[in-house]
């Protein structure tokens, strides 16, 4: 996935939205900026499978050296699979935010937030503005 | 929070924010928490040689003809048997033992004559407080109190190969300079003085220059570090570094709340044959076995356990952490905390809950790390 064809939340989790017999998916993960600003991710606590998550609500931690940081659910719905690979190789959030670093799939239960994920050209603004 | 315009500012201010320092509010300065990553510029200092500003530290001069026999009744350890360039690691207590700072003493004795007495090193948190303390404690002493911290900048340059760094550009012979003393030296020409301690558990040396020098001190030994593999780092790396070598950070470690006993550091308490403020109550807590004490703990799997964070015997809580991280140099997750005494032996199995979760840990002895000789 090309960072330019996903969504964002403000608070930098991206999302990708695709249908899946006849529900909407959402995979979710950190973007760049954000894996960037972190640093030295050192552990990942992933969501359960099966948890309902609100959207802007946290539903996963990620820790740094220095402190840790939470992960909020872009959207509302149920966690129907977690990439499993990730806490043994954290690096691959670096390397490869948008593809292999995907974090969760949320089959999405209520699209009333949906409208206030950006697009990359406005998250990119907000990241400029964020700077670091 | 304060805002960053209010911050203080080192006179190496505008070098990190130039470079990439991303800058935090500490203790009211400016200071570059990290410039790339944590655990590349810890693993710089260990390897090579890092190089911290410390000019946020205050700097105190006590002078005066009563100046050592003021300070030996606030010290938790002697002055009076302290040589020119010595150094010395110290603790101010109040009167029930409660750690006001710690400190390091510096025995001054400039050459040309100019300036006999002694530099306190105190925390920046700690500053206005220990001038406080001073004055409030001076009575009839006949000294001097001034508060320099504004008129020097401090660097520390620490690592294996800190040594031929620093050699390279001081007019001193550095490797004969025995640790915990210090010199009056020229630095990139600059009139320095150039100690050999620091805060890492590696070998290295602090110097501490005039304020309007630093920028080149500093610019010089980034040119000299960088090529070995060196560089500058920030607060955050500071942190796990001294964390690793064991060492107690005020405001974690140490408190008002914390006597030198429980913090382990009966080597810096020294009652033989002297009176300080804080002594009687020392006294009492060499015998107090229901206090909590400082352990170092070695946690599994790779979540580190931060401030907080409630230790547990069994079910039983029986204290906190008060330092935690991931330990770059073992790859796993590190902390200091205090415990109950019981539960304070090396070897015995705790855990440490982390939101809820409990991952066990292990006490282990303190350094977490120590450098070959």
């Amino acid at each position: 996935m090309k960072p330019e064809d996903l969504h964002y939340a403000k608070t930098h989790e991206w999302v990708s939205i695709s249908e899946v017999g006849g529900a909407k998916v959402a995979t979710v993960g950190i973007s760049a900026f954000a894996v960037e600003a972190l640093t030295d991710l050192v552990f990942i606590e992933l969501p359960k499978v099966g948890a309902q998550v609100e959207a802007e609500q946290p539903f996963c931690e990620v820790e740094s050296v220095k402190a840790v940081s939470d992960v909020y659910a872009p959207v509302t719905g149920e966690v129907i699979e977690v990439n499993t690979a990730l806490p043994d190789s954290l690096e691959i959030l670096s390397t490869d935010p948008y593809i292999k670093g995907w974090i969760a799939k949320i089959r999405i239960t209520d699209e009333s937030n949906l409208g206030n994920l950006l697009d990359f050209a406005a998250y990119e603004k907000q990241c400029a503005e964020e700077g670091h | 929070m304060n805002d960053e315009s209010e911050l203080l500012r080192t006179p190496l201010h505008g070098w990190h924010v130039a470079h990439g320092g991303r800058m935090v509010d500490f203790a009211g300065w400016s200071m570059p928490v990290q410039y790339t990553s944590i655990v590349e510029e810890h693993q710089a200092t260990r390897k090579a040689a890092g190089l911290f500003d410390i000019s946020h530290m205050g700097r105190l001069i006590i002078d005066g003809p009563d100046a050592q026999r003021f300070l030996d009744s606030l010290l938790t350890r002697r002055i009076d048997d302290m040589t020119p360039g010595q150094v010395r690691y110290s603790l101010v207590c109040n009167e029930s033992a409660g750690v006001l700072d710690d400190i390091l003493v510096y025995q001054i004795q400039l050459p040309e004559g100019g300036l006999s007495g002694y530099g306190l090193v105190v925390n920046a948190s700690n500053r206005t407080k220990i001038v406080s303390w001073l004055n409030q404690r001076r009575g009839d002493f006949d000294v001097g109190i001034d508060d320099k911290t504004a008129d020097y900048a401090m660097i520390s340059i620490q690592g294996p190969k800190a040594i031929e760094v620093l050699d390279a550009i001081c007019d001193h012979e550095l490797t004969s300079l025995r640790y915990y003393f210090g010199v009056m030296a020229r630095v990139a020409s600059f009139r320095s003085f150039v100690s050999r301690t620091g805060y890492t558990g590696e070998d290295g040396c602090e110097i501490i220059c005039d304020a309007a020098d630093a920028g080149i001190i500093w610019t010089r030994l980034i040119e000299r570090a960088e090529p070995l593999g060196g560089g500058p780092v920030g607060l955050a790396a500071r942190d796990t570094l001294r964390l690793e070598a064991g060492m107690p950070l005020y405001g974690h470690e140490l408190s008002e709340q914390i006597n030198p006993v429980q913090a382990d550091l009966n080597f810096a308490i020294n009652l033989r044959g002297r009176e300080f403020v804080g002594r009687e109550a020392i006294i009492e807590a060499q015998k107090n076995h229901q206090q909590s004490v400082r352990v170092g703990l070695q946690l599994e799997g790779k979540r580190p356990a931060r401030e907080g964070a409630v230790i547990l015997h069994g079910d039983e809580p029986v204290g906190a952490v008060t330092s935690g991280t991931f330990s770059p140099t073992f790859e796993r997750p590190i902390a200091m905390g205090f415990v109950k005494q019981t539960a304070a032996a090396p070897g015995t199995p705790l855990a440490v809950d982390i939101r809820g979760q409990h991952h066990p840990a292990q006490v282990v002895p303190l350094p977490f790390y120590q450098r070959g000789k």
